[in-house]
């Protein structure tokens, strides 16, 4: 059948398994992306002709916030999927996804705020790019609190799963904000179908941390999905062998 | 796929596109709240009332920067590139506040027309350029591009 190697990735022991042997190399390769990105992006891109230093923010700021957005989409996704197969596996995707994207959420919120202050002059203004960008912390912490709040977790499940395909719509608005309104916050810097706005000597250390962050993404995702499917399986002989292999 | 399923994803795509909808009449009903600012056009066509805190938003006419010889007192332009609006302020101006960039005032638009600002903030627009760079590209400073808001 077709679907047959769909379903045999539903399988959380399957998953287990085959996922510990990619963690080592995600780990080798994202802390080598992002120690190269840092080092050449702090310390060896030129300064900006207008901003001096503080522009090399972008660094952390830019990835996190595209990571933010990339990962709401995982985790609704995921929800999706689990609602539609009923599959344990996705739905431990979309738990391990939510405080990793507010983790991410709040870096960029943070890191647009300090460098806020040297640039436009405040910390904080409530338009457009950076209110919807709080609208998102709030719907990822929200599906965190659902997912702990309903002590049966098939509820739970689909409840934090619902809520999160609902919130999907903050994202193409997150996107589009700063085209859409006037907003304080500049329009996107990359785009993907014209050149972008960058000077190359500051896109290339960009453009690795970027991949970096995607890398570190997996990693921690993966991390934690293989934790929460121990304990969700934790009564099981694998997760039982598992646990008992490692110690 | 199975049918059961295939209702469920059709249930699903059905919640999220009507949880968009909901959120874009919304969105498009508070469209005038939506903008940060408004933009010196808005002021000329009469849409801005008067002696209410407002915000104005647009690039900085180069030349246009007149500041007071014994006080903070500075007055300003800012253009859309369809109209023109003037703004006195008498703070400290932001660091990135520059001729030919653009800015974003909070103050009330008094009845003379004139927006007296209690805080102006630096837009910095999207561009990334090294110092070198951006030396060799001075002669394209300006407010010429109308949409540099």
């Amino acid at each position: 059948m077709a679907w047959q190697w769909f379903h045999r990735l539903g399988s959380p022991r399957w998953f287990y398994q085959k996922t510990s042997g990619w963690l080592p190399w995600l780990a080798l390769v994202s802390i080598v992306l992002l120690a190269a990105g840092t080092v050449w992006g702090l310390g060896f891109a030129p300064e900006d002709a207008k901003q001096g230093n503080s522009y090399r923010i972008i660094f952390i700021h830019v990835p996190a916030a595209f990571l933010a957005l990339a990962g709401y989409y995982i985790m609704a996704i995921s929800g999706a999927i689990g609602l539609i197969w009923k599959m344990k596996l996705s739905f431990a995707v979309m738990r391990a996804a939510a405080p990793i994207g507010a983790v991410l959420t709040f870096i960029s919120l943070f890191t647009g705020a300090v460098w806020g202050k040297p640039t436009w002059g405040t910390y904080w203004v409530w338009d457009a790019r950076i209110t919807s960008m709080l609208i998102l912390l709030f719907l990822y912490i929200g599906v965190m609190a659902l997912s702990q709040a309903v002590s049966r977790e098939q509820v739970a499940d689909k409840a934090s799963a619902l809520l999160a395909l609902v919130g999907t719509v903050n994202i193409p608005i997150i996107y589009k904000s700063v085209d859409w309104w006037f907003t304080l916050h500049q329009p996107a810097t990359i785009r993907l179908t014209e050149s972008s706005s960058i000077d190359p000597s500051m896109f290339y250390p960009l453009l690795i941390m970027i991949i970096g962050f995607y890398c570190l993404y997996a990693w921690t995702l993966l991390t934690h999905t293989r934790t929460l499917l121990l304990r969700r399986e934790i009564r099981t002989q694998w997760a039982q062998q598992e646990l008992a292999g490692e110690n | 796929m199975h049918p059961v399923r295939k209702q469920r994803l059709i249930l699903i795509l059905v919640l999220v596109a009507l949880s968009s909808a909901a959120v874009g009449f919304v969105t498009y009903a508070m469209r005038e709240n939506m903008d940060y600012f408004y933009a010196p056009s808005a002021f000329a066509a009469g849409e801005v009332p008067f002696e209410k805190r407002i915000r104005a938003g647009g690039c900085v006419v180069p030349g246009s920067v007149q500041r007071a010889g014994n006080s903070l007192d500075v007055q300003f332009v800012i253009t859309d590139g369809e109209a023109e609006l003037a703004v006195v302020f008498d703070k400290i101006l932001p660091d990135l506040f520059a001729e030919g960039e653009a800015a974003v005032i909070s103050g009330q638009l008094m009845q003379s027309g004139i927006m007296r600002a209690d805080q102006v903030l630096a837009k910095h627009d999207e561009n990334y350029t090294p110092p070198e760079v951006a030396e060799s590209m001075v002669s394209q400073k300006g407010c010429t591009d109308g949409a540099k808001i």
